[in-house]
């Protein structure tokens, strides 16, 4: 209805979409395209811009897929999201339960809330020094605190071990995370219709039932935004494990995809080559990741759409028989 | 609505038996939920209390005993070890101010114009351009810093905190948001009466949406600022001149070997990044967690 109306306006809604596009074009489109085509390039070494193409054009990507490294890093990457992920979900889960659960009517519900997303909005970088400072060798306050309590007999190294230090970045992960994914499921379960809880418990369901049955399925689609852009997320992890141990910690235990390509292009003998072609292919896996979201995404737009469009013809007819009666009457 | 009717016509009731023992065991969960919430609060304040306490003791009180709930009056000698070596609290806050604020600045005028654009107007490539920013949305930029730093170096930008506020005029996560807050805050009619009173397009846009926008602008901006001001990888790859250095790159010298044993400078230098968020945070605790939970709704 609008359409045929105001055609005249038109040109301004490119007018106020040129900015972005043009932005878009120029720092995230050009850069996208120029890491591709320095994938398949010798461009190396410091300040160095020109380049020649391959005769191999996937020697870089050939390069990368066999380098053990980076195999490491990227498994690295992924047991370390999924270590974190899993209870991070799963105590937003329980938190979520607890603080909707109209029985329990907990107090101070604002005030939890506050305090644990709090580690969320602090500098990562911060967060990631102090935890190394915390877990200092052999005077730092963790060790201060297990020697004192009894738990370790001498101070323990936790930054040159292995499975310590790994440890520590998941725990720092799920420390930062928890909190927020608790925020976004509890707003999700707030906005089922509390008719069906009303009605479970009518029922006698107890709390678990209530819980499985009718409040996870309800949030099904919150869980799934939650997974792809924790998913996303996770294979981007820098900050953290870059700042908490250097250089990919104890024998690259915690070395991710992200400071494997940070470490190859801006550090060493400058391969930007190497470092893009690692780019493209996590850039491949994440984009397929966010193609799953967006469709998610749009199929719910479109049903939204739809119910919409059924109200306004069910209306139409509503009014249609009204005005037919009213005539009739008339 | 159907399903809570149909559940409700074929509940039997519930006995007062089972009823008067549920109570009993909710006081009992009741205590294990308030348990494990006090046990997560202290997991999330405790770090940052040893760090500010910490950093008001000497690196001796610290080594003797390096948990501490009483603060030691070693705060202007720790001040005075950190700014005599590469940490400067002053630049970091002032580029990253800078930085921040020209970005969220930006970002916010832009993407509240482009989802305008979007909404507002019918024009023939709309429907495609929501989609393709919808599309972008999630792909993160650091997967693109090489050819991004290229181009940069190739301009002589590199350095230049400009390019670090300029990328934030195309920020397609907020368009979305904006988006979809404006297609239920800002009613077509608005727009139409102000065309018919002789109101320019840009007018309507700065004078009239930008306005109705205010909930939406205030979380996005809080949210783009506190991104901004955290964000460590871009400005690590583009800045290598000290004077340039952004809080977080500032904040990762003192993991350096220049700082080693200087624990007390150490947990001030983190107190000094941290405590100005943790109180702004504070402040705004309200509207953020309210942001937080309004994005997973929208989003």
């Amino acid at each position: 209805m609008k359409k045929s109306k105001f055609t005249g306006y038109a040109k301004w809604g490119y007018i106020f979409c040129i900015p972005f596009f043009l932005a878009y074009a120029i720092f995230q489109l050009y850069p996208t395209l120029y890491t591709i085509v320095i994938g398949f390039t010798d461009l190396k070494g410091v300040a160095t811009t020109d380049f020649h193409f391959l005769k191999n054009p996937f020697e870089n990507y050939a390069f990368i897929i066999g380098n053990s490294l980076f195999r490491k890093a990227f498994g690295n990457t992924v047991k370390m999201w999924v270590c974190n992920f899993i209870p991070q979900l799963s105590l937003a889960l329980l938190l979520t339960a607890w603080f909707t659960d109209r029985r329990f009517k907990i107090k101070g519900e604002g005030f939890f809330k506050v305090v644990f997303y709090m580690p969320n909005i602090i500098t990562a970088a911060t967060v990631a020094i102090l935890f190394s400072s915390l877990f200092g060798f052999p005077m730092g306050p963790m060790n201060d605190l297990l020697t004192r309590l009894g738990f370790l007999q001498e101070p323990y190294n936790f930054l040159v071990k292995k499975t310590a230090s790994q440890n520590i970045v998941i725990f720092i992960q799920t420390w930062m995370w928890y909190g927020y994914t608790m925020i976004i499921l509890i707003s999700g379960v707030l906005g089922i219709s509390t008719e069906i809880f009303e009605a479970a418990e009518v029922d006698g369901a107890n709390g678990w039932q209530t819980f499985w049955l009718i409040t996870i399925p309800n949030i099904k689609t919150i869980l799934l935004f939650t997974l792809v852009t924790s998913l996303i997320g996770g294979l981007n992890m820098f900050d953290i494990p870059q700042l908490f141990v250097f250089g990919g910690g104890p024998d690259n235990a915690t070395m991710t995809t992200n400071i494997f390509i940070y470490n190859q292009a801006f550090k060493g003998s400058y391969q930007y080559n190497k470092a893009s072609a690692a780019s493209m292919i996590m850039f491949v896996i994440i984009v397929v990741l966010s193609a799953i979201l967006f469709y998610m995404l749009r199929d719910k737009d479109e049903a939204a759409l739809e119910r919409i469009k059924k109200q306004e013809a069910r209306n139409r007819k509503i009014r249609e028989k009204e005005e037919k009666q009213r005539a009739v009457n008339g | 609505m159907s399903i809570g009717a149909k559940a409700k016509a074929g509940s039997n009731g519930t006995s007062p038996q089972a009823v008067a023992n549920k109570g009993k065991e909710n006081v009992g969960l009741k205590v294990i939920i308030y348990i494990v919430c006090i046990i997560l609060a202290i997991l999330s304040i405790m770090p940052f209390v040893i760090m500010i306490v910490n950093s008001t003791r000497s690196t001796n009180e610290i080594q003797a005993h390096a948990v501490s709930l009483i603060p030691s009056k070693y705060f202007f000698n720790n001040l005075k070890i950190l700014v005599s070596k590469s940490f400067d609290p002053k630049v970091g806050f002032l580029n990253s101010l800078i930085v921040s604020v020209g970005s969220t600045a930006l970002a916010i005028y832009f993407s509240t114009l482009t989802a305008y654009g979007i909404v507002i107007y019918d024009w023939r490539f709309k429907h495609a351009a929501f989609r393709f920013i919808m599309a972008v949305m999630m792909i993160p930029a650091q997967l693109t810093s090489i050819g991004f730093y290229q181009m940069v170096y190739k301009i002589h930008m590199t350095n230049h905190l400009s390019m670090l506020i300029l990328p934030a005029i195309a920020n397609s996560s907020m368009v979305f948001f904006m988006r979809q807050y404006m297609v239920g805050a800002l009613p077509f009619e608005l727009v139409q009466a102000a065309r018919i009173d002789g109101a320019g397009e840009f007018f309507i846009f700065n004078k009239i949406a930008l306005p109705i926008m205010k909930p939406a602008i205030a979380t996005q901006a809080i949210f783009a600022y506190v991104g901004s001001w955290n964000n460590l990888f871009t400005p690590m790859i583009l800045l290598t001149d000290q004077k340039k250095y952004t809080l977080p790159i500032m904040v990762s010298l003192l993991r350096g070997d220049i700082y080693r044993t200087e624990f007390g400078s150490i947990y001030l230098g983190l107190t000094m990044t941290a405590l100005p968020l943790i109180i702004v945070y504070l402040i705004l605790s309200k509207y953020i967690i309210a942001g937080v939970a309004l994005g997973s709704v929208k989003g």
